[in-house]
């Protein structure tokens, strides 16, 4: 794994988790579907990307919609991703991609 | 039947949650009426100009370019435009790339540059579809782009907002800074059309 990515923007959130990821590296997204407030678009779960950036770190969703905290803070990545990959018959370039902001527990590493 | 105007016509679900809600606030002291307005009038004052000064600043100034493709929010506090606490990721169009911005899960938009949304981009076939057909979108917006250049759709799904820089169009060589920002539309800074020199 490659040193401690620079985030893109400064973020004050204790306690955090720290990233584990950083730009280049390959990605899974999970492919789960818990019920609640998941800010992980359906059509890109099960999908293998790039990490684009590293945005730094925030309260999770998942938790602020309930009321909660949010804490620790998630390490959120833009994430980037084929278009080809991601729908069948893509109609456009082959270096058409898509961006997506995703939260590192919804990330694993993938084979690259 | 001739529309009447000023008749009475019943609130819709969510108009009369948003009143009841409202009324509810400033009945337990949480807001003040005053603030509400404040908030509306300060909503509506931000306009898409905002946005094209800081594409012709872009333009004209490298160095405040690269600071706005580093950090978008402190460029814009940098030409005293009051973003927080927005973090705004600027995505640059060059020959090779062409940006456009949708929000699939929601509506969110950089509204302190750009304003209030277009319908539009709140409607579940823009949502829906430009992630998926990104070039049969934009050409209904009369917007090709040519199979050579790569489309990047950007899907801002959680804490960032994005604006489109988009490229210089050719023939305004030597204008001024206010010139340049009067060519700059919304729906650049979208990426769902691009701006061009006026023909004469």
């Amino acid at each position: 794994m490659s040193a401690r990515p620079q985030a893109q923007y400064e973020t004050s959130y204790e306690p955090s988790v720290a990233p584990r990821f950083a730009p280049g590296d390959r990605v899974r997204v999970r492919k789960a579907f818990p019920p609640g407030h998941i800010r992980t678009p359906f059509y890109i779960r099960g999908h293998v990307g790039e990490i684009e950036r590293y945005c730094g770190q925030f309260p999770n969703p998942e938790e602020l919609a309930y009321q909660r905290d949010g804490l620790p803070a998630q390490p959120l990545y833009r994430v980037r991703f084929r278009q080809a990959d991601i729908w069948p018959g893509y109609r456009g370039a082959a270096a058409d991609v898509l961006e997506v902001e995703i939260y590192q527990h919804w990330l694993e590493p993938a084979a690259s | 039947m001739k529309e009447e105007k000023g008749a009475y016509r019943p609130l819709s679900y969510f108009q009369l949650m948003e009143v009841t809600l409202r009324e509810l606030l400033v009945e337990k002291g949480y807001l003040t009426e005053a603030q509400v307005a404040a908030e509306v009038e300060n909503m509506r004052s931000r306009t898409p100009e905002r946005g094209a000064l800081v594409v012709a600043r872009a333009w004209t100034d490298p160095a405040f370019k690269q600071k706005l493709l580093e950090n978008g929010s402190r460029a814009c506090e940098s030409l005293g435009l009051d973003v927080a606490p927005m973090r705004l990721v600027v995505v640059e169009n060059t020959p090779e790339v062409h940006n456009v911005i949708v929000c699939t899960l929601c509506s969110c938009y950089p509204r302190p540059l750009l304003g209030i949304p277009p319908d539009w981009y709140k409607s579940r076939a823009y949502r829906s579809r430009m992630v998926r057909e990104p070039r049969a979108v934009l050409a209904e917006f009369g917007l090709h782009i040519d199979e050579g250049r790569a489309i990047r759709v950007h899907d801002s799904s959680a804490d960032m907002r994005y604006m489109v820089l988009p490229m210089r169009p050719e023939g305004t060589e030597g204008w001024d800074e206010a010139r340049l920002a009067a060519l700059v539309k919304r729906d650049d800074m979208i990426g769902v059309s691009v701006p061009r020199a006026p023909r004469d």
